[in-house]
This record gives C-alpha cells, structure tokens and sequence, in this order.
C-alpha cells in the first residue's frame, strides 16, 4: 500500500475486492491495472469498462473544460475505485499533469504518487508538472461527481446529503448511477430524496434522448414533492415534448396551490409565535389590569427585570458549571418569578395601594415607575445590550412538511401554553385564586365576606408582576436584552388585553392568538410595519364597537 | 356651584405674564450683545419652544382637566400640525437644498421621486400650510372623537386607545414611501415668509408670536369655559351619567372641547417646528404624550394656568439637568410623575388653592370624582 492510497481515499470497495486487484497487479502490465481492479469489483462487462475508464483518464488532461467535466462525471458514474482520490486531488488542485506525455499524478506532501493507481512515483521534477485547471462548470461536475460517489456511502445521512447535493446539478450523465443507487437504497427518505435528483436529471440538459414516459414519471415525481426547488427544475426543462410541457405546467400550478398553502401554514406558525410573545407579555397585565383595575405602565419594565435576571442567573450558573446554558435558564425561571413577585409586592406596597380609585394617576406614577426602573438598570448594568445565551436544545429549526419551525420559537409557544395553564389553575383551584375572582367581581362584598382585600391585592400585583418576570425569561431567548426591551411590548400587550377584553384570561388568549396571527398573515401582503399599523387601526375601530373588548366581563361591579 | 369649579382670573394673569415674559425675551433679544441684559440666541430658541410646550400642555389640560378624558396620545395632534408647517418650510427652502432641485425637497430627490405626491400641493403658501396645522389635527380629533365618544369608550380605555393612535402614526411616519421624510423628518429649513430664520429679528419675531398664540389661547380657552357650555362640560366630567339622564348629549359636548383641544395642539405643533427647526417621526412617541401630560400635573390641572406654569417648569428644569447631569433626568422626570401624583394630586395649583381655604372645600369632593367616574 502506498502513502497516497491511505491518505487520500479511504477505499470504498471490499477488502476482498483490493485483494484481488493487488493479486491482477502481478499478472498484468501495469497500464491495465486501474481497469483491472474494476474488473474485480463489478466482474462485468470488462472490455467496456476499461475503454471508458482509460478514456476518462485521458480526458482529464484535456485543455477543453466540458471535456474534462464529462470525464469527471464518468469516472464517478463508473465507480472505478480510485476516483474518489482522483476527483478529490482534482478539487484540491493536487492533480497534476505532465506538460508533456500522458500520465497523471497526485501531488502528495513527499512526492507524487499515481493517479491510476495510487502508487508512489519517484523521479518527477516538480517542474515539469502543472496542476489541472477548473472553471465552474468543472466544479461543478466535481460536486456533483463527489455527491455521487457518496451515494454509495454506508451512512445513511452521508446518502441523503449526496442526493440532496445532486438535486442541486442534475446531470443526465449521473443516470445510470442513481438508477443503481435508487436500487440498492435501504432507507425511505434517502430513496426519495434519491428519486427526486434521479428525476431532476431525467429533466436536465442533455437528456432529451430520455422517453417521453420517463420524462412524464419524472415531472410526476417532482410534482408529487412540490418544493421551490422541484418548481425551479420544471421551469426550466430544456426543449420539453408537448406533453411533458404540459405535465410540467399543470405541475407547477399544483405546487405553486401547494406553496401557498404552505405559507399560508407558516404565518399561522409564525403568528402562534407572535401571539405567544404576546399572550405571556399580556398575562401579567391581564391579572393586574383585569382583577384590580390598575393599570400598570411598568410592566414592560418588570419584564425587561425578568430578562436581567435570567442574564445574572446564567452567569453565575455557567461560571459554577461551565456549558450548562440549559440549566441557567431553567433556574431563571423560579428566580425571574420571585424577584419580579417581589418587586410587585413592593411596587402594590409603596405605591399603588395609596392611588386606588383613581386609575388615570395610577398610570401617570406607575409611568414614572418605569423610567426610573429603566434608568436604574442602565445605570448598574449599562446601556447597552446584554447577551443571553441561547441553550443547544432550543436552537435550530425542525421541518415539518413546507413549514418551517424555529425551536426557540416552539419553546416559548410550550411555555406560554404553560403559563397560561398554571395561572388558570392558580385562579380557579387555590385559595388565592378564589378571592381573587371574589375582590375582582365586587370588592366590598368579598371584604365583607372576610377577604382581606389588601392583602389580595399585594399578592394579585405580585402575581401579575411575577408572570411578567416569567415573559422577561422568554423574550430573553428572541430579543436583544437591554433597558429599553419593555418599551417594545408595553403598547402591544395593553392592545392585546383590551382587545381580549378585561378580567377575563380566555379574552387575553384569543386577543393575543387573533393580534399576532393577524399580524403576520397581513405582513407578507403590505409589509411589517404597515401590517402593525393597519392591526392598530383595526383595534382602535374593534374597540368603538365593542368598548369592552371580546369577551367583557358581566356583572353590576363593572358597569359602576 | 359649578362655577366654582370654573377657570377665574388666574387664566388672565397667565395670559398677561406670558405676554410680558414672552415681549420681554424677544426685546433683549435685540439688544447689540455688548449690553449686560442682552439674551442670547439659544434661550430666545430654547424660551420658544417652552412657550410651544405650554401651548400643548393647555391642550392637554382641556381634556384632562375639564373633560376628565386623560389622553395619551395629544402629542400626535401636537406632530401633526409640526408636519404641517415643516413641509412648507420644505418647501419655501426651494432650490437652496443640498441637490438644488427645485420642484423637489432633498430627501425626494436621495429617493429618486420625479414629482411632488398630490397631499404636498398647496404647501408652498404658508396661509395655506397654517390652515392645514389647524385642519388636519382638528379633523382626525373629531374622527376619532366621534367614534370613540359616541361608543362611550372612556377612562383607561380611551387612554389605552390614543396611546395606540399615536403609536400607529410614528410607525407610518417612519416610513420612508409616507413622503414625509422618513426617519430623519423635515429640517435643514431657511426661511418663512422670505425672512431669514437663523436671524435674531426673526426670531424675536417668533417668540412674541408664540406668546401672543399661548396667551390667545389661554384667553378663548377662559371664554368658552365661563360660558354655559363649560357649565356643562364640567358637568359631563363629573357626572357624565347624570348629565345624559338630564337631557344632554355629553359625546358632541365632549367633542367639541376634543377637537378645539386638538386645534391648539395642532397650532402649537407649528410654532414648535419653526423655532426648533426639525420635525421627525419621534415627536409622536407615546413617550412625549405622557410627558405632556406629566407639565399638566405638575402645574395643576382643572386650572388654565397650572399646565402653562407646569410645561414651563418642567422643561426648564429638563434643559437644566440634561446640561449638568444628563443620566439623573430620567430618575428626576420619574420620581416627578410618581410624587406629583402621590403628594400633590391638584398640582402646583393645588398648592395655590390650599394656601386659599375657601375656593379649595368646594372643589376637592367634585374633582375627585372625576376618576372614579372613568373608572373601567
């Protein structure tokens, strides 16, 4: 074995089969043996296939581009066991060629060493060779010629990313290889994917001596996968007889029906993001807003605290335990709750409890509130922003048929879910939730009843506040985390809460799903910014119908 | 009892000190600069633009104060009339801009417009451009007031809803294709009415002119407040429900105030631009409604010269701490909002009043009413 053949190709054909060829070797003069060791690995047709191989061989030194292209392409599609050394050496301009007399070497750290057959060469002055040139078009043959070759990869995912990259320059020379690769292919998703280039190279340049049934199954094939990329390959068939142009035509407007719908699915996904980010911005307002009738202008602030507190939590745990991003931002969660709880508490304490009944005071001090709670997070933390890592699990993005789904975005949808969840239950199960409900539909009555209905409200405003520290932790893992983050949302989630009508938290789910969807599914039509507009316009217009929102509260208390 | 609660002489003498204060400024102004009470440039600028924010805070204060509708969004109205006056400044700067088009103002020209769109005719004239700061505010107030009053959306809604309102007109503002200039918004202008704007006569001329709009306004705001119609509003702020079973529609009585509150802004908006010289998208920040609203408190609202007073403190003392120390303002401007509201609910009018028993006893039970009428 020689230097070249272990550091360049790791051998694709059996151990038996390289057995063999080492055993022809001995027999045969030495300008057979590459066609020989295929002869030993196929035990086809051998004639042939020495022709083709030494041919492809030769071509390789030719000046003309597509010739040395096609070569490539042949010396791939015939699976001779060198070529992936060769095609390799190729892109990484390591094959070289003598400027004069045949011959191919691969230029190794120490030498040369054959192309043929990767033996080591010695006596070559470097001089005397010159690497072989690419263009693109040779490049391209190579990438599509490595694909092939990996087709025949014992990894599954190696397979796929092969077939994939084909998919990308269908070639009708490949044909005959991905006919034997669909045939032998194990796995289903890599045999479509396989199908799928096999039938974009069916439809590719040079294959108008294909059938016309091919060709037709072909379009079928690409039509049946009804991806952008299936559309651009029928779009773009070269010279197609009149009913594969017809087949494609068809095809393409059934894809083009399929896109839409598609799309269609992502902006309702991109809008169940948005109104997530919503739903959990609006939560805490909901309890704030909707139980007590304060309106709370530091919301955005206690939010903007709960995304610090998830920064501060994951320093100090990936300071304790270097790469555990996940860990920190599960910790974040209890403690972005009990700070911005706590800071409610205090805010209902020292602030709130002294402006009841007069709710358009509340707002103008708990404004004031949140710019001095802005102004003091810039002043320890500084102005600018802040980076929150995003742990492993939750980035990336999974596809599910033509939608794409962000991770992180999945993640806040679950957790909003969540909280939404949990606050119903804490409503509806637990003491506190009880009384709350008793102080929200008349407060003089529950106090009669034997509430106390100051202590409620410390611990209502604390709820509210502490579901705001949980969206800080959320919007921490979308947004840039600085001190004007609740500036953003403030304007946003007072909509959502209005539209949703007040007190009541199925209004805040449906204002938030039908705000955010809306958003997005008017954003491709006119534009992000235009969309909100037209969204607020439209909640200003929804809002002088119905006063109280989508599902107001009943009851005598209210209308007072 | 009603008229108790109504503006008295203290809206006179605000008019007659803006006027002196106002007339003052502009006269040492004129001064050569060797003289010691020579006022320089800037603080004829800066005394301006407080006079311009007055004239907003009153607009506010007639909502707030007398119609009980707290409105977070007049700084809109306010905006709206500033763009008025900013396009035909734009205009008026001719082929004098940066690319020398002269059919065209420079930010069309960076973005390759071949016309002037059709909302920008007529805005070379400045009577024009005068009637278009009045009607534009005055009309989408009465849009949206109508709507909003006539479906009873009141209190905190109502706030929530005009926040909303200025909110959608920064984000359009800040569209480059709204042909107003985009992000940077209208400015680098050289002149009104042919006259030089970075000369010190010019600007005199504009300080008095502002002071002459605040104390007018102040007086037509007195006028129409101590009429019979004011009787009623106060009745609509502080019993909204009653005046209704009386008899009364208190949607078009609320409107009218809405929309003359909005003129005024709107007129305000125009004297701010030409003394400031620069108009932007950021001006309808619900940010700067807020703070409007914010002078009022301070100052005393349910008065004419409590937000005229307010505005004016508060942005001299904004001037003074954004110079000295600038990270303090916000911590100041806050604790400004939550201690007004706790420690001094009627303002520095409140103050005033208390200092004077008598009128006091009979206003407090009515005008804290107020809020828990607009309660949700």
């Amino acid at each position: 074995m020689t230097v070249g053949w272990v550091s360049k190709a790791p051998p694709i054909t059996p151990k038996a089969a390289s057995a063999k060829a080492r055993a022809f070797w001995l027999l045969f003069p030495k300008r057979y043996i590459s066609s020989l060791c295929l002869a030993a690995c196929f035990l086809i047709c051998v004639p042939t296939l020495c022709r083709a191989d030494d041919t492809a061989l030769a071509n390789l030194h030719s000046s003309d581009y597509d010739t040395v292209a096609a070569a490539v392409t042949d010396l791939a599609a015939h699976g001779n066991p060198r070529a992936r050394a060769i095609i390799t050496a190729l892109r990484d301009g390591a094959l070289c060629a003598p400027d004069s007399g045949p011959g191919l070497y691969i230029s190794v750290p120490n030498g040369y060493v054959d192309a043929a057959t990767g033996a080591a060469v010695s006596g070559i002055d470097p001089d005397s060779v010159s690497p072989i040139q690419e263009n693109n078009r040779v490049r391209v043959a190579v990438a599509g010629a490595l694909a092939l070759l990996d087709l025949s990869s014992p990894n599954a995912a190696t397979r796929r990313a092969a077939a994939d990259a084909m998919l990308d320059h269908p070639d009708s020379a490949l044909l005959p290889a991905l006919d034997q690769a669909l045939a032998r292919e194990p796995d289903r998703q890599t045999h479509g994917a396989i199908a799928l280039a096999r039938a974009a190279s069916l439809l590719s340049a040079g294959a108008a001596a294909q059938s016309q049934q091919s060709q037709l199954e072909a379009v079928a094939t690409l039509r049946a996968e009804g991806t952008q990329q299936a559309r651009a390959i029928l779009l773009s068939i070269p010279n197609p007889p009149p009913a594969v142009k017809d087949a494609a035509k068809s095809a393409i407007a059934s894809i083009d029906f399929k896109l839409r719908l598609w799309s269609v699915g992502q902006g309702v996904f991109y809008g169940a993001s948005l109104g997530s980010v919503l739903l959990i911005a609006a939560l805490g307002l909901a309890i704030t807003f909707g139980v007590m009738g304060v309106i709370n202008m530091a919301h955005g602030e206690l939010m903007m605290i709960g995304a610090y507190v998830t920064w501060l939590v994951q320093g100090a745990t990936t300071t304790a335990f270097p790469g555990q991003a996940g860990l920190g931002l599960a910790l974040s969660v209890p403690a972005a709750f009990l700070v911005c709880g706590a800071l409610g508490v205090a805010i209902e304490r020292g602030l709130i409890r002294f402006l009841y009944g007069r709710p358009l005071e509340t707002l103008l001090a708990t404004w004031g509130l949140s710019l001095v709670l802005q102004q003091a997070v810039r002043s320890l933390f500084g102005p600018t922003n802040v980076a929150v890592i995003t742990p492993a699990f939750m980035s990336g993005a999974v596809k599910l048929g033509g939608i794409e789904i962000t991770l992180n975005r999945l993640v806040i949808i679950v957790f909003a879910a969540l909280v939404m969840v949990g606050l119903t239950a804490v409503l509806r199960l637990t003491p506190l939730g009880l009384q709350m409900r008793a102080v929200t539909q008349n407060r003089r009555m529950a106090a009669l009843m034997g509430i106390r209905t100051t202590q409620v409200d410390a611990l209502t405003f604390g709820l509210g506040s502490g579901v705001a520290g949980l969206a800080g932790v959320a919007i921490s893992q979308i947004d840039n985390v600085s001190p004007n983050l609740g500036q953003g949302y403030i304007i946003d989630s007072f909509m959502v809460v209005v539209f949703g009508g007040v007190g009541n938290l199925w209004g805040t789910l449906a204002g938030a799903l039908s705000l955010g969807i809306a958003n997005k599914i008017l954003e491709p039509l006119a534009g992000a910014v235009l969309a909100k507009i037209v969204v607020l316009v439209l909640i200003i217009l929804f809002i002088q119908r119905r006063p109280r929102g989508l599902f107001p509260l009943r009851g005598r208390a209210v209308e007072s | 009892m009603i008229r108790a609660l109504l503006p008295r002489a203290g809206a006179d003498w605000a008019a007659a000190g803006v006027l002196a204060g106002g007339f003052l400024l502009a006269l040492l102004s004129l001064l050569p600069e060797t003289f010691m009470l020579h006022v320089p440039a800037f603080a004829v600028g800066l005394a301006g633009k407080y006079l311009a924010y007055a004239i907003l805070a009153l607009a506010v204060d007639l909502v707030w104060g007398f119609a009980g509708i707290l409105t977070l969004g007049h700084a809109a109205f306010f905006a709206l009339g500033g763009y008025a006056m900013g396009m035909y400044l734009m205009r008026e700067i001719g082929s004098r801009g940066v690319y020398g088009n002269p059919n065209l103002p420079d930010f069309m020209v960076f973005l390759s417009w071949d016309h002037l769109p059709w909302y920008w005719f007529g805005f070379s004239h400045l009577p024009f451009a005068l009637l278009m700061a009045l009607i534009v505010p005055g009309a989408l107030a009465g849009c949206f007031g109508w709507l909003a009053f006539r479906s009873r959306v009141s209190g905190v809604y109502l706030s929530i809803i005009t926040q909303a309102l200025t909110y959608a007109l920064m984000l359009a503002f800040f569209r480059n294709d709204m042909g107003f200039g985009g992000n940077n918004g209208l400015t680098d202008f050289k002149d009104i009415a042919g006259a030089d704007l970075h000369h010190a006569g010019t600007r005199a001329v504009l300080l008095a002119l502002t002071a002459i709009v605040l104390a007018a306004s102040l007086l037509a705001s007195k006028a129409i407040l101590r009429s019979r119609y004011g009787e009623l509003l106060i009745a609509v702020r502080d019993a909204e429900s009653r005046t209704r079973f009386i008899g009364y529609r208190p949607e078009h009585i609320k409107l009218l105030i809405w929309v003359f509150s909005a003129l005024i802004a709107g007129l305000g908006g125009a004297l701010y631009v030409i003394q400031v010289g620069i108009i932007n998208p950021g001006e309808f920040a619900p940010g700067n409604s807020i703070e409007a609203v914010i002078w009022v408190a301070v100052g005393g609202r349910g008065t004419l010269w409590g937000p005229v007073l307010g505005a004016l403190l508060v942005n001299l003392g904004k001037t003074l701490f954004t110079g000295l120390l600038p990270e303090l303002w916000l911590y100041a401007l806050g604790l400004l909002f939550i201690l007004t509201t706790l420690f001094l609910p009627r303002g520095l009018a409140g103050l005033w009043h208390a200092a004077k028993p008598a009128t006091v006893a009979e206003v407090t039970p009515e005008m804290s009413a107020v809020d828990s009428e607009a309660a949700p």
